[in-house]
């Protein structure tokens, strides 16, 4: 995976609460047995005037100039300005292989929800949770300031607007790390091999029908 | 100190813990089906590695499964090479049970795994699919996982976690006539919210729970994850153990006892202290329907369609100003007055035994509307397929207009041929009525499958009470 330091990018917003997975990426893209490629089918069913079906020459259908994300001035952005419970919905991963294919590397919002959160972490794509009335003041400012871009510093866990105002983040300290170094969790895994031979000899012995 | 019992489970899991809480969870069992895990496979032979134990592998297909003319195969192409895949990785690597499409005990993985006793009280359970969460009904730590932690689980037996909060949600009393597990599960999205229950792992329990057979409780336990919660519990009792007997994978002779005696102990101790509690008086739960786009739109029969113009927050607003117009539908409209175009009942929420009895007892003797243009009957296994047809429900359905199909996960997230159209309204058995799921523009009202039934014979919402 590749590192996650320090990012610079434009700020998209897409102002609503309850963003669900079949939103960000409609199950008909599920069928595909590879990891890349879903970037151009994020947010499929708002972002194009047509029916999206995998196969299609997707730069050639009609866009949906209502939808925010087509708009001339958020081409190119790569931190998604959200609102609550970004992500509910299917425990499809390719939702965050569609947003990081898309551009994105980060995703603002009041909060996420869990599995979503968890698969955006495998993918170099950051979700940071932030108190509303700070996405507010962002929703605002995006709005207002054509152009308007963010830090995101991992390492200090800081958001920097512009105007030099930094909100703090949390992030989980493991997570942090194998972002900051790219770590592959399967290897770290691994590492504890040992460990869970034993606990699983262990549970052969307490629990044998387990095992059967 | 007493316990919860996610505590029980969660400390019974943990191979190795980090200071800051960040755990190694060995797994049990892992469900495999076809849209989830073909990268995982992908990426373990990339790195060069092998499955750690594959005998906790428990597969089938079933989102891209057809549910009729399976003579003819699956003649979606991509569909079916996402299916061949599932076939050719679990020849490679291999597994405890395989059911692919046309076994005899084929199936919805969330009805395939507990119907053979593959799930067992105690385990921990995961599958690249959020409604894994069903299997907590059996007292298991079960969870959906993405792709990159399917591998993960391929390659190590392990998941990396951090323990959630606690939750108690407490139903006691009995439930009225017609009143359901779904309506349960519902109602208390309903009032918690769809992020309620996020970082909080759910344990169902009172009086209510305990009356619900194991079908009721997996469906109240599928409906976890649409409250937002990585799991839901049920504590085991002679319910579980009575349901477990016999089946294909469960133990048997003296190793039964030896697990019988440890799934007595899979409860919440008294006095065993939660993050949080929300009470329910099972009594005041009536049949619930959906107006909007989120689960958490869920209704009672007897209301209205609710006002935006009543809502303060802005951004909620405009969400309820965008579902309404999604859903087609006017402020303050009675939920009675919501005419369907079709029915489906089925999907991991509601394609059980019990739910198909229960469709079938409102169904029986009389007929759909005409104007519902489809009502499907989509049993969720092989195995419960044939019962229903042993007790003579297809007949019943069949009946009434209904069609009787092949198992499969069907018309709830229309990744086969059974789907809506733009503009179509469905009364559905599922468990999501996001904008799009069954499919481009269809507008799904989560119900219970007695209030699908009692949708299908009215041609709108109808309070089932009133028909049984």
């Amino acid at each position: 995976m590749e590192k996650f330091i320090k990012f610079e990018g434009l700020v998209a917003p897409l102002d609503r609460n309850n963003v669900d997975t079949d939103a960000i990426i409609p199950k008909q893209f599920l069928k595909s047995i590879q990891r890349s490629g879903f970037g151009p089918n994020a947010f499929d069913e708002w972002r194009y005037m047509d029916h999206g079906e995998p196969g299609m020459d997707h730069g050639k259908r009609p866009k949906n100039p209502n939808f925010v994300l087509n708009q001339e001035r958020y081409q190119g952005a790569s931190i998604l300005l959200a609102r609550s419970n970004f992500g509910c919905g299917s425990s499809r991963e390719h939702a965050p292989w569609a947003l990081a294919d898309y551009g994105f590397k980060v995703i603002l919002a009041e909060s996420f929800a869990d599995i979503f959160f968890n698969n955006s972490f495998k993918n170099g794509l950051l979700p940071i949770v932030l108190p509303k009335a700070e996405l507010d003041a962002l929703f605002g400012l995006v709005e207002y300031t054509p152009g308007f871009k963010l830090t995101v510093d991992l390492q200090a866990q800081l958001v920097a607007r512009p105007d030099g105002y930094a909100i703090p983040f949390q992030v989980d300290p493991f997570r942090k790390e194998c972002l900051l170094n790219g770590w592959d969790d399967i290897g770290l895994t691994l590492r504890h091999a040992e460990a869970i031979r034993e606990f699983e000899e262990r549970r052969q012995q307490t629990q044998p029908w387990l095992f059967a | 100190m007493q316990q919860t019992l996610y505590d029980k489970l969660w400390e019974r899991h943990v191979v190795r813990q980090e200071a800051d809480g960040t755990a190694l969870i060995y797994i049990d069992r892992h469900l495999v089906h076809e849209v989830t895990s073909p990268q995982a496979f992908e990426g373990l032979k990339l790195a060069g590695r092998k499955p750690w134990r594959v005998s906790s592998i428990v597969a089938t297909a079933d989102h891209n499964t057809p549910t009729q003319h399976w003579d003819e195969g699956i003649k979606d192409p991509i569909s079916r090479q996402q299916v061949e895949t599932l076939d050719a990785n679990i020849r490679e690597v291999g597994a405890l049970a395989y059911f692919p499409f046309k076994d005899a005990r084929q199936g919805i993985v969330h009805v395939v795994g507990p119907e053979n006793g593959a799930i067992l009280p105690g385990m921990t359970v995961v599958c690249g699919d959020s409604h894994t969460s069903t299997h907590g009904a059996f007292a298991c730590m079960a969870h959906g996982i993405g792709t990159s932690e399917v591998e993960h689980v391929l390659a190590t037996q392990c998941l990396i976690q951090k323990k959630s909060k606690s939750m108690l949600i407490l139903v006691e009393g009995g439930l009225g006539k017609g009143v359901t597990a779904k309506d349960v599960a519902l109602a208390v999205i309903g009032k918690i919210g769809t992020a309620g229950g996020t970082g909080y792992a759910l344990e169902f329990a009172g009086s209510a729970i305990r009356a619900l057979s194991m079908e009721g409780r997996m469906t109240l336990c599928n409906m976890a994850i649409e409250a937002g919660a990585r799991l839901g519990l049920v504590a085991a009792d002679d319910v579980t153990i009575h349901y477990l007997k016999d089946r294909p994978f469960a133990p048997r002779g003296a190793a039964w006892d030896a697990a019988v005696a440890y799934w007595r102990t899979l409860h919440s101790d008294a006095g065993a202290a939660f993050d949080r509690t929300v009470a329910f008086n099972a009594a005041e739960i009536l049949p619930q329907v959906t107006w909007g786009t989120s689960p958490e739109t869920a209704l009672p029969i007897t209301a209205t369609v609710p006002d935006p113009a009543k809502e303060n927050d802005p951004v909620r607003r405009e969400g309820m100003e965008r579902a309404l117009a999604y859903m087609g539908l006017n402020p303050d409209m009675a939920i009675q007055s919501i005419k369907i175009d079709k029915v489906f009942i089925g999907s991991c929420t509601n394609s059980r035994i019990e739910d198909l009895r229960q469709a079938a007892a409102v169904l029986k003797g009389r007929k759909k509307a005409d104007t519902v243009k489809l009502a499907l009957a989509v049993p969720g296994s092989g195995p419960v397929k044939r019962q229903a047809e042993a007790e003579g429900l297809d007949k019943i359905f069949v009946a009434a207009g209904f069609e009787w199909r092949e198992p499969g996960c069907s018309m709830c997230l229309a990744m086969n041929a059974d789907r809506l159209e733009a503009g179509e309204r469905c009364a559905s058995t599922s468990n999501r009525n996001f904008e799009g799921r069954q499919g481009p523009g269809g507008r799904t009202h989560l119900v219970s499958p007695a209030m699908a039934a009692a949708a299908a014979i009215a041609g709108h919402f109808a309070d089932v009470r009133e028909i049984l």
